[in-house]
């Protein structure tokens, strides 16, 4: 997948016009392109995890595919020239789920994938929740919830001021259980007001957070009525497939006047069957989840598995 | 001696007394005209923060956020992001005192260059009582690594504060006071971050001396308590310390070394203010006698500025009397 570069797409070149369409639209072979490099990409998160013996799995396994999407198809960015001006940003509001991006980020070229086994160990670059100044790809340091969206306002809002006609867009991710944080609602409202339509928000709807199911914790719903009450525009999406939510987002750069909201729906642990759905699985890695499907020193072993047979469909050899 | 380049009607009839926050108001505008860059956001407060000049000049640079003071702070940091140089107002009870973690991630730990000012410190805010008055936002910034905090003393020094906080990368907190202030610098008196500033000597020849350090709005409480004292056959040097961090430690040696012990005044808790910041680095670099003038780990109440920093023990006589018990 080649990188597109913004310079590139000039009216005045003879293919813009190609070159546009070929960067809306997903073809076959980009989708499954695209799934099997989410695929990789989950298969490091749980060597990290493992290596690192702390962390979160099910929010990482389950944006897995959104975070391929946008770093392999949707943004503009330089992996090379992380402080590119020009690049899109994207602000990872719940800095928990950090090893996706860290993983995402290494398989898109902007450090070595090796160094991903030194997720939270001393000295690291890849801090147990990202911490910008260490990293370069990272538009922010986050952990403490809610304040992501707030800080996507501020550069929506920056740009906006000295480019009305910008092609830049804010990305914010947040994930669903963030959306108890009262910071978010005082964001949601700023947004609304400002009708920043480059900033394009997607929350990563799978259900779970620490304590158990969101509808349990801190019933949401109706969430994407309280969005558009904000003055929001939303839309809902399977956020494991790859179109329906590359349409989702191009839908959401066309929208004028007002921010956009994509509500994905996930899967928690996504990828590896015998961890999905289950909030126990938030905060703890392979090797420290519960133990009622898979015992505790076999659990590493069978997400690896699992993610390289694709839940059993085909032979691990197929699959280099 | 008071230093030549305070004002000249000093503790007369003709001595003006301004609120410090209108040099916030004064310097930001003067800074937004040499740098675009800057921007400012209020909270609902434009008009008693003096955010409003900026707001009238430069419409289009100013982001009102409600009654927001957490998205304030990140809203800022984003800002920063992009290259801008935000300046954020609000009463310092609610900014940092309400969004204190947003601004130790977002803008600290990000290392975002965002500027806070918190308005209405001290009990000096008057009849709106104990919630109003922010008497804890010195220690609160102060234990956060990566920001400067400064606390000027009258209108002159929040303008220049400001002015430099303008022109200083990373995040910067300052402190202004709602009430009249009097006002004791002048244009011509010096500031830098970081540098504390001798503004009354004591007599060289004096056998004993106790040093006061002062930090923002009762700078003229101290010089005035350092000139009776004098009449009394006291000297007394004041040591003027708008930047609470990072301290001048070499400033604090010259003084700890030449005076028998030193009292600090400002008008914040004793805890954790700078009375904790001189007392933290002297007790390892040169144990000296301290006393700390400040509120007694209590919470402050209505009443007029002046009787309110009488009654918590920060008027003049009570400098006085913690010199003489050094």
């Amino acid at each position: 997948m080649s990188l597109t570069n913004r310079k590139s797409i000039s009216p005045l070149s003879d293919n813009w016009y190609t070159n546009i369409i070929s960067m809306r639209y997903l073809t076959s072979e980009e989708v499954t392109n695209l799934e099997l490099k989410a695929n990789q990409i989950r298969q490091s998160i749980i060597e990290m995890l493992v290596a690192a013996g702390s962390g979160h799995t099910a929010g990482p396994l389950g944006m897995a595919d959104i975070l391929t999407l946008l770093y392999f198809k949707v943004l503009q960015h330089d992996p090379k020239n992380p402080h590119w001006s020009e690049r899109d940003r994207l602000v990872l509001s719940h800095g928990h789920v950090c090893p996706v991006l860290y993983a995402t980020l290494a398989h898109a070229g902007y450090f070595p994938v090796e160094e991903l086994l030194t997720l939270r160990k001393f000295g690291s670059r890849l801090q147990g929740h990202p911490h910008r100044v260490a990293l370069p790809g990272l538009e922010t340091s986050s952990g403490p919830l809610g304040s992501g969206l707030s800080q996507a306002i501020g550069m929506a809002l920056a740009e906006r001021m000295d480019n009305p006609y910008s092609a830049k867009y804010i990305y914010c991710l947040t994930g669903d259980g963030e959306l108890n944080e009262g910071q978010i609602w005082e964001a949601a409202l700023q947004a609304g007001k400002e009708k920043l339509h480059n900033l394009i928000v997607i929350v990563d709807r799978n259900g779970i957070q620490i304590d158990g199911y969101t509808k349990d914790v801190m019933p949401l719903e109706p969430l994407a009525e309280k969005f558009e009450a904000f003055n929001f525009d939303v839309q809902e999406v399977d956020g494991h497939n790859m179109r329906a939510l590359n349409d989702a987002i191009h839908k959401a750069q066309a929208v004028y006047g007002q921010p956009s909201l994509i509500i994905a729906h996930t899967i928690a642990s996504k990828g590896v069957d015998v961890f999905e759905r289950d909030f126990r699985w938030h905060g703890n890695p392979p090797g420290k989840g519960p133990e009622d499907r898979v015992p505790k020193d076999k659990q590493a072993e069978v997400a690896l598995e699992k993610l390289r047979t694709l839940a059993g469909i085909i032979a691990k050899e197929d699959i280099t | 001696m008071l230093a030549s380049h305070l004002d000249k009607n000093f503790d007369t009839k003709e001595m003006q007394s301004i609120p410090s926050r209108n040099g916030y108001g004064e310097g930001l505008l003067e800074a937004a005209k040499r740098d675009e860059k800057i921007v400012a956001l209020a909270a609902d407060l434009t008009e008693s923060t003096r955010t409003l000049a900026f707001a009238e000049a430069f419409p289009k640079r100013f982001v009102q956020v409600g009654i927001t003071e957490q998205n304030m702070a990140s809203v800022a940091s984003g800002m920063a992001a992009m290259g801008k140089i935000p300046f954020i107002a609000s009463y310092a009870m609610f900014s940092p005192g309400r969004n204190w973690e947003q601004i130790r991630t977002t803008i600290a730990y990000n290392d975002s260059n965002v500027k806070i000012i918190g308005a209405h410190a001290g009990v000096s805010v008057g009849p709106d009582g104990a919630t109003h008055q922010a008497i804890e936002d010195i220690a609160l910034m102060r234990v956060v690594p990566n920001i400067i905090v400064i606390a000027p003393a009258d209108v002159h020094e929040a303008r220049k504060a400001t002015l430099a906080a303008a022109k200083h990368s990373g995040p910067v907190y300052i402190r202004v006071g709602r009430s009249n202030t009097p006002v004791v610098t002048t244009d011509e008196s010096p500031f830098e971050i970081g540098k504390g500033e001798v503004m009354f000597t004591a007599n060289e020849d004096a056998e004993r001396k106790v040093g006061i350090i002062v930090t923002g709005t009762l700078l003229f409480n101290a010089l005035k308590a350092a000139k009776d004292l004098r009449e009394e056959g006291i000297e007394v040097t004041v040591l003027h310390m708008p930047t609470i961090k990072p301290i001048d430690k070499e400033a604090l040696l010259t003084l700890a070394n030449s005076h028998a012990g030193i009292v600090t005044v400002e008008e914040h808790q004793r805890i954790g203010g700078l009375g904790g910041a001189v007392a933290e680095y002297l007790s390892e670099a040169h144990p000296t006698k301290v006393r700390r003038i400040g509120v007694d780990d209590q919470f402050g109440q209505s009443g007029e500025p002046d009787e309110l920093i009488e009654h918590y023990g920060m008027g003049v006589d009570a400098i006085k009397e913690a010199v003489k018990q050094i």
